[in-house]
């Protein structure tokens, strides 16, 4: 589905990506974990087309390096950024209607299935988006980018910041995601949802992956976690 | 009390005029985050194509296709023109809108000459549409204000409520967020500007045969839209209705009431025909300083509040 290899980005002169390569099949979950500024995000705005990106990146076996944005959304990648980035001045609704690619929603998402998921977005569908709590937000992100349909979706720490029970939530919503056949690249910090929910998944230390394998594997592997995971 | 319903109404008219162009003014404002010089010499393209237009094949058909030929060449400025020059930072845009300014007047000048059009008000609506105590109330005019009413709803519907509309309100603040969810965010600034120079098109296709065709009509008009967006607040769709309607009804009350300041110095004991430079001041009157008032509100306001009326930012 998702095939990137020796991927690399710079931010004006520094070299922040330095030859990522990583894969992620259809209908896998797949984690990216690693420490606070080793790259993480850089990853998946290199892929999204939001920093340049220099190597390869296929997708669904296309060439989408030095694609734009929207056309790399149009041909089904999702992308949830880190910060909860709502349009704070329109209501829910209206945010979930930005995801819609198109005039008419089809596909695997209607806004209904979502609110039948979050009840509480139902609730309060006409509230602005910025008086939403924390969790509400990130629910909020993550349905509008799938009222877009994508096919495989990057999720940038969606459980940050979040308590214990919503932090619960979010992985039932990637569950339920999988369930519909959706692909998805889980980025995290902490191991918690993602050694659970993950098939497979990569430390980045330093702009590179360094290590690659199952939970399990990673469970095992104590010197990768102490070096590039535990603070 | 028959001149005051007489100036609300063409001032109430003017200020709709001004909203036209403001509002346009004010949407590329935001997604640009420069003032667009050029603005106003839209509002005269309007006018001078309204009146080729009409001189073949009459009014109503200039009533339609100027504003959309105006929108088109603004579309294709904003692509070929303004896009290329984004990377080079915002000195770069606004000079170079400022040199379309010259370059639109220089054609119009090129075309049709220096002296004013005869763009007439359509003969149909050549009439009065209705006397009240004593005064005409022109049938055009209705039709004017009528027009820019429904633009302005129309307006204010379709950026509230249609999914473009949302998109463009999201694109103006998160132009990144908006492209990682699939739109094309260059190809939405480039009709959101073409459709603002049609708004100023559209305005100078129903005001160039009231306010005149002429190739300065740019250049008188053009500051005072621009005091506006600053009075409403820059980026504010409302503050920009609230300040041309306030500037136009001011402008209309003063030139009609004429009244003098000398009151005003009378309080501080100055004669009537107090001589030396008093003599100027008493004299001076509501209308002879109609033309600087919109300036002089606008200073007034910066004083008070310096991001305008609805602004959220400072200028
Ligand atoms: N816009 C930017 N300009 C310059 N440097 C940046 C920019 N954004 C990030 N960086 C730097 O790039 C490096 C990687 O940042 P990135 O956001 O990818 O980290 P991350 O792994 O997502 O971690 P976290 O999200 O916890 O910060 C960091 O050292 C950061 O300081
Ligand atoms: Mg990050």
């Amino acid at each position: 589905m998702l095939d990137v290899r020796g991927l690399h980005a710079y931010y004006g002169k520094s070299h922040i990506l330095r030859g990522v390569t990583l894969q992620v099949g259809a209908g896998e979950i797949v984690g990216l974990l690693g420490r606070n500024g080793v790259g993480r995000s850089t990853t998946i705005k290199a892929i999204m087309g939001e920093v340049e990106p220099r190597g390869s990146i296929k997708f669904k076996g296309r060439e989408i390096a030095g694609m734009k944005s929207h056309d790399i959304a149009r041909l089904g990648l999702g992308y949830v950024p880190e910060n909860r980035d709502i349009f704070p001045t329109l209501t829910v609704r209206q945010n979930l209607l930005l995801g819609q690619k198109s005039a008419r929603q089809t596909g695997r998402w209607s806004m209904e299935d979502l609110f039948d998921l979050f009840p509480a977005l139902r609730e309060r569908a006409d509230t602005e988006g910025g008086v939403l709590s924390g969790g509400e937000q990130q629910m909020l992100t993550m349905c509008r980018t799938l009222m877009g349909d994508p096919d495989l979706i990057m999720v940038d720490e969606p459980t940050e910041g979040l308590a214990p029970q919503l932090v619960e939530t979010v992985a039932e919503l990637l569950n339920e995601m999988a369930g519909r056949g959706l692909s998805i690249l889980l980025v995290e910090q902490k191991l918690t949802i993602a050694l659970r929910i993950s098939a497979r998944v990569y430390v980045m230390g330093h702009g590179e992956i360094v290590f690659e394998g199952t939970p399990e594997d990673l469970r095992a592997n104590e010197p990768i976690r102490r070096e590039w995971l535990e603070v | 009390m028959e001149v005051f319903a007489f100036s609300l109404f063409n001032g109430i008219l003017y200020g709709m005029l001004l909203f036209m162009l403001a509002s346009g003014l004010t949407l590329i404002f935001s997604m640009m985050g420069v003032l667009n010089f050029a603005h106003a010499s839209f509002f005269m393209l309007g006018a001078y194509l309204a009146y080729q237009i009409s001189a073949y094949v009459g009014f109503w058909p200039g009533l339609v296709v100027a504003p959309l030929i105006v929108g088109v060449i603004g579309a294709a400025v904003e692509r070929w023109g303004l896009r290329p020059v984004h990377k080079f930072g915002h000195v770069a845009e606004l000079l170079f809108t400022f040199g379309l300014a010259f370059v639109i007047e220089e054609v119009v000048q090129l075309i049709w000459g220096k002296v004013p059009m005869p763009y007439d008000i359509p003969a149909s609506m050549n009439f009065a549409a209705f006397s009240w105590q004593g005064l005409d109330y022109s049938a055009y005019r209705l039709f004017m204000l009528v027009i820019s009413v429904a633009i302005f709803a129309a307006l204010f519907l379709f950026i509230a409520k249609t999914r473009i509309g949302l998109i463009i309100q999201a694109a103006l603040t998160q132009p990144n967020i908006v492209s990682a969810l699939g739109h094309d965010v260059p190809r939405i600034f480039m009709w959101t500007f073409g459709f603002g120079c049609a708004l100023a098109g559209l305005a100078g296709v129903i005001g160039g045969n009231v306010l005149g065709t002429e190739p300065a009509m740019a250049i008188t008009l053009g500051p005072i839209v621009f005091v506006v967006i600053v009075i409403g607040g820059l980026g504010s769709l409302w503050g920009a209705l609230v300040a041309a309607l306030f500037i136009g009804i001011v402008d209309n009350l003063a030139i009609s009431y004429d009244l003098s300041f000398y009151p005003l110095f009378a309080v501080f004991g100055v004669e009537r025909d107090v001589t030396g430079i008093m003599q100027d001041l008493v004299r001076l009157t509501t209308a002879s300083i109609a033309p600087v008032l919109p300036y002089f509100l606008l200073v007034l306001i910066l004083i008070v509040r310096p991001r305008g009326l609805f602004g959220t930012r400072d200028v």
